[in-house]
């Protein structure tokens, strides 16, 4: 792995979830520097109005949403912008559907319910192998 | 449902709990609905569709929403946040029975309802199981109402 600079990696995170509780749980876990900016979207189309506006290096989707699933947000994320480093946070614990996503183009698949070492970690892993 | 089945959605519970508050819940064994109502403060919705048809309930006393959220790190808690929690445990529960039923296990985003309204009804042509959770001093329920899809039942019933 190449040098890279602070500069380089840092980036805005998207959090993406119809839970406002797990949005702000999520943006609780965020310590790391790297996140400069943190947005949120409670639905797919508001995920997808965000993410084409603030281009975010970073982003935690949950799949069942309403308005537009989360799987469809991957595959239009990973369109206009493939280096994206996303993580699914979803309730969905098959592994049809993990392999679903991982095909689409996410990094990281979390099944709630999480703990918050779980949640660390994850997010710790998602942001620092940008 | 299979005893098995109902495993499924006790475990969801155990593990939730577990997982969330690091506190384990006590699930006592399930039993069908009678004409009782187990309808708490705020109750999450999942329907279920695909290979399964029905709805899976968590209802709530808001008390048992405030320490959960809690637990979530929040201190500014109002009438919203129960609404969300609530739904947000019922779409956990009923999405981690997936690894179980596989991915035709459809679920619908929450639906809250709040109160014990009148329009409330469970399908009366399924057995409705009830799971008693108590989580600290707190009583809660999950609501287990499915069926196998249509076609599935057949391809089941036919000879093999």
């Amino acid at each position: 792995m190449g040098v890279r600079t602070v500069l380089e990696t840092s980036g805005r995170l998207l959090i993406v979830d119809d839970s406002s509780t797990i949005r702000r749980s999520i943006e609780r876990h965020i310590f790391s520097d790297r996140v400069t900016k943190i947005y949120q979207a409670a639905n797919g189309r508001e995920a997808m109005e965000l993410f084409e506006r603030y281009r975010p290096e970073f982003v935690t989707m949950d799949l069942t949403m309403p308005e537009m699933d989360g799987l469809t947000c991957i595959s239009k994320m990973m369109a206009l912008k493939p280096d994206t480093r996303l993580m699914v946070i979803s309730a969905l614990g098959d592994a049809e559907t993990a392999i679903e996503a991982v095909e689409r183009g996410a990094n990281e698949y979390v099944v709630k319910p999480f703990s918050a070492e779980d949640l660390n970690v994850a997010l710790a892993n998602l942001i620092a192998e940008a | 449902m299979s005893d098995e089945e109902i495993k499924v959605f006790i475990d969801g519970v155990v593990r939730y709990f577990e997982r969330v508050t690091g506190e384990p819940a006590e699930v006592d064994p399930p039993y069908l609905k009678g004409e009782d109502s187990v309808t708490l403060d705020f109750t999450g919705v999942i329907g279920i569709s695909g290979r399964h048809r029905g709805a899976v309930y968590f209802t709530s006393c808001a008390e048992q929403l405030t320490e959960l959220l809690q637990r979530f790190g929040e201190t500014v808690i109002g009438f919203s946040d129960h609404e969300d929690l609530v739904g947000e445990v019922a779409n956990t529960i009923a999405g981690n029975a997936r690894q179980y039923f596989g991915s035709e296990f459809l679920i619908s985003v929450p639906m809250v309802l709040i109160g014990q309204p009148d329009w409330i009804s469970f399908p009366r042509h399924l057995k409705n199981f009830v799971i008693p959770i108590t989580w600290r001093t707190y009583r809660s329920y999950l609501i287990i109402c499915l069926e196998r899809a249509t076609a599935e039942r057949d391809a089941v019933a036919l000879p093999s």
